[in-house]
């Protein structure tokens, strides 16, 4: 098994941060994994995306040009990335911030109006985890229980009270992955 | 220890502290400022020496003033920083003192960029400075040999007199990847600095590092002393990995990054039954010229990969010589090779060779 | 929203983009104060009507991207070297008005050697020094102008002057140089402060068309971002933290009028 990621947005996002968690937990499991970020002046305000590899057996590549999946957080990275995720793989698109829908039918969109849901659950800053859940909920990699797991490990002592809100923005994503997935089943007329 | 997730940069600073680095100097420059602040931050706190040198140029004579007074000490920068130390290399090689350097490799020439390549081979392998001198170069390809090689390298520096590179790229030195530390090993006891070193001649005549030779048979007999050290090491320190070269007709030849790219392009191309392996050049420096120029006479082509526009190239194209016909890639300017395009490259050439193959399926990666 | 009334035909622009700085957004940070410095230098081009004898030698900071900025011929230097390199253009382009533009990790600790040189030898050229007191391209490492105390990405308990020393004083260093003819200190954090550094580049530009020797302005800068302040309380450390530890003033000028004659 293995199974590459790409999550992209503006710095700030917790884009870098998501892709750590995930890596972290990957570890946690007892997997292989690599978690490759950009980096340089470009991240100044700018754009952030990492690529995380997971793997049982020891990964080569650190970077991949078709991802199995990608979490992508404003336009810019769906515009880039869209074409990229391989065929029958996942895209989660915080729709939030990108009004434009997805054209590929080829592959598992999923819609997240993922700063909404964040400032439902009282913190702006749970984008990233509502997201990750989504993820989560659509791909077989890891469990949310087992990245939630993981949190608590590396999350600092002093943002320990933050554990509950988190936990709940993995839940609410993995939800609504699950209904956005039913909905795109469902033909309409 | 347990295995954890490590940030490249952060993890052979650390290494190096585990392994008695004593003194770290250096300069700040992306893509490896972060080994420079975690030293900053752990290297006070154990009550060692931390410095930020005004320069490369610094650093590096920090380095071997530190060296000829007999600590283990270090340090590290990235491609235009270290073609700034280039004198200070020379003069260490003509004074014989052990020292580590970890090169972050960037694009270049020039200014370039701070993204990942291969760029500095030629500078430190086949030496950037003056005279006729060697290091002990070893390219780690993973977060884990970035600590192995880093420790390897303090001890090879101590056991040879010489200086140790440990080459990494900025997507090691960036990338994260679970990996075990060692144990901390206490650094050298004050009363144990080697006989040669600067520590005060007490009892004992006094000591001189220096490279000055002024008469020139007596330069030559010590550069004969030199040849003689690094013939010892090219016969005792070659490190190298073969993986799935023994049904092979094609070898990949690559190191470091390139080498962990052409992995995954292996994997593809052995599912679609291409009879592809690859050979790793573990230490530049000694280079595996014996298992190379053997490879050559097992497989019908060889291919090297790099970050660049072929540097180590000329060494294999140098050992393998007429045996069978040497391929290049290369992406260069901080562009990392896909295992895609690879796996084209590989593609190509056995098809040229003539061996059936079918489409590679797509899921197959490593 | 409100409707604004449609433009009268004949309006007259009272503030525009100079000539020699082309409209093209800069990567600066939101607040830096680099931006500033940009437009002050190209005003006086401007003023001068000097764009098409200008030649300007971009160094590696922040700044390292002057030349996309400025509508001037620009060479990009190497880490520290910018008063070299400067030195061989106006060397063999004496007609030239040639400036440097260069932060302080890049002068006063790389370049070190090569700034007082080119100030030993009197070099007929202008440097633009920004000051921001830390080394912002790479992510905020301490220069050998952090403030005693400050905490940087490698200062992180503070700058301490037993193993890290205190802050070097460049313009008051460069100005005991005979060569030297033109050595003053501005700064950036306020609007009479931008008028006085606007004149005394004026001023360094002239003395360097005079030909009486080395010229550079010290500009007392912000770095909101490795700061780690608003862009408003950075120029209130500027004023209250900086100001105090890199005094303004002139440091060198050329003696008389008449000197400047001769
Ligand atoms: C030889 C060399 N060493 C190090 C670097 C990395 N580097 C790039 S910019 C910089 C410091 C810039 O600081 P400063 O001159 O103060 O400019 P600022 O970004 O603050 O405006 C360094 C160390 C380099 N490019 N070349
Ligand atoms: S990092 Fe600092 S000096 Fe550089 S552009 Fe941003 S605010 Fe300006
Ligand atoms: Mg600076």
């Amino acid at each position: 098994m293995t199974f590459d990621l790409i999550i992209a947005g503006f710095g700030g996002q917790g884009v870098l941060f998501a892709g750590q968690l995930l890596a972290h937990a990957a570890l946690d499991a007892g997997l292989e994994t690599t978690w490759y970020p950009s980096y340089g002046p470009e991240m100044r305000g700018g754009t952030a995306n990492c690529t995380v590899v997971i793997s049982d057996a020891p990964i080569g590549s650190p970077i991949t040009e078709r991802p199995q999946a990608a979490i992508v957080m404003n336009l810019p990275s769906l515009v880039r990335y869209e074409p990229l995720v391989r065929p029958g793989g996942v895209l989660v698109v915080n729709t939030s911030l990108i009004d434009r829908a997805v054209e590929r039918v080829d592959i598992d969109a999923i819609a997240i109006p993922a700063d909404d849901v964040a400032a439902e659950l009282g913190n702006p800053k749970l984008t990233n985890m509502v997201l990750l859940g989504a993820l989560l909920a659509r791909t077989s990699a890891l469990t949310t229980a087992q990245v939630g797991a993981t949190l608590e490990r590396v999350l600092p002592a002093r943002h320990h009270h933050l554990l509950g809100a988190n936990h709940a923005a993995l839940a609410r994503g993995a939800e609504l992955a699950t209904e956005a997935a039913a909905r795109n089943a469902t033909p309409t007329a | 220890m347990a295995r954890e997730l490590l940030k490249g940069n952060v993890a052979f600073a650390e290494a190096a502290i585990r392994a008695g680095c004593e003194a770290y100097f250096g300069y700040p420059i992306t893509p490896q400022t972060e080994a420079l602040e975690h030293m900053a931050v752990r290297m006070p706190e154990l009550g060692r020496t931390f410095v930020q040198a005004e320069s490369e140029v610094a650093a590096i004579n920090m380095v071997y003033g530190a060296a000829a007074a007999g600590v283990r000490t270090m340090t590290s920068s990235s491609s235009p920083g270290v073609s700034l130390m280039m004198e200070g290399l020379s003069y260490m090689a003509g004074s014989e003192v052990p020292a580590v350097v970890v090169d972050v490799m960037r694009g270049g020439p020039g200014l370039g960029n701070i993204a990942p390549a291969q760029s500095d081979y030629t500078q430190m392998v086949k030496g950037g400075g003056h005279g006729d001198y060697r290091q002990i170069v070893l390219a780690p390809a993973s977060v884990q040999e970035l600590i192995d090689h880093t420790v390897l390298a303090f001890d090879l520096a101590d056991r040879y007199r010489i200086v140790s590179v440990v080459l990494a790229d900025g997507s090691l030195g960036q990338m994260m990847e679970g990996a075990e530390l060692p144990a901390m090993r206490p650094p050298r006891a004050a009363d144990a600095s080697p006989a040669w070193a600067l520590s005060g001649a007490k009892e004992r005549d006094t000591n001189l590092i220096s490279s000055i030779h002024l008469d020139p048979d007596e330069e030559e007999r010590f550069n004969h002393h030199l040849q003689a050290k690094y013939a010892a090491i090219e016969a005792a320190e070659i490190r190298h990995e073969e993986h799935l070269l023994d049904d092979a007709s094609i070898a990949v030849v690559a190191f470091g990054t390139a080498a962990r790219l052409v992995k995954t392009a292996i994997a593809g191309e052995r599912a679609a039954g291409v009879a592809v392996g690859l050979f790793r050049p573990i230490t530049l420096w000694p280079f595996p010229t014996d298992a190379l120029r053997d490879l050559s006479e097992r497989v019908e082509a060889i291919l090297v990969v790099e970050m660049n526009m072929g540097q180590m190239l000329e060494d294999v194209q140098r050992v393998v010589a007429e045996r069978c016909p040497v391929g290049f890639f290369g992406r260069t300017g901080g562009v990392m090779p896909m295992p895609e395009e690879i796996a084209a490259r590989i593609r190509a050439l056995a098809t040229q060779l003539g061996a059936a193959v079918s489409d590679a399926p797509e899921e197959v990666r490593t | 929203m409100s409707v604004l009334a449609p433009p009268e035909p004949a309006l007259t622009p009272v503030y525009s983009y100079p000539d020699a700085l082309p409209h093209v957004p800069t990567h600066y940070c939101p607040g830096c104060t680099h931006g500033i410095a940009h437009r002050l230098i190209a005003e006086v081009i401007d003023e001068m009507a000097a764009k098409e004898r200008t030649i300007g030698v971009a160094s590696v900071g922040c700044s390292v991207f002057a030349y996309r900025y400025f509508g001037v011929d620009f060479a990009q230097a190497a880490h520290g070297r910018a008063p070299a390199m400067a030195t061989g253009v106006k060397r063999v382009r004496p007609e030239a008005l040639v400036f440097t533009y260069q932060g302080d990790g890049d002068l006063a600790s790389i370049g070190a050697a090569e700034i007082l040189h080119a100030a030993v030898r009197g070099e007929q050229i202008t440097v633009f020094f920004v000051n921001n007191a830390i080394y912002g391209m790479t992510g905020g490492q301490m220069a050998p102008t952090t403030l005693l105390g400050q905490t940087t990405t490698s200062s992180p308990a503070g700058r301490d002057r037993a193993t890290m020393g205190t802050v070097l004083r460049m313009s008051e260093l460069l100005a005991q140089v005979d060569g030297a003819a033109y050595v003053v200190r501005r700064s950036l954090h306020d609007v009479v402060q931008i008028k006085r550094a606007k004149k005394a580049i004026r001023r360094a530009f002239e003395v360097q068309e005079q030909g009486l020797g080395f010229t550079m302005v010290e500009l007392l800068s912000s770095c909101p971002t490795n700061w780690g302040m608003t862009p408003e309380a950075a120029l209130g450390y500027i004023r209250d933290e900086m100001v105090p530890a890199f005094p303004l003033g002139d440091f060198k000028v050329p003696e008389t009028r008449a000197e400047a004659g001769a």
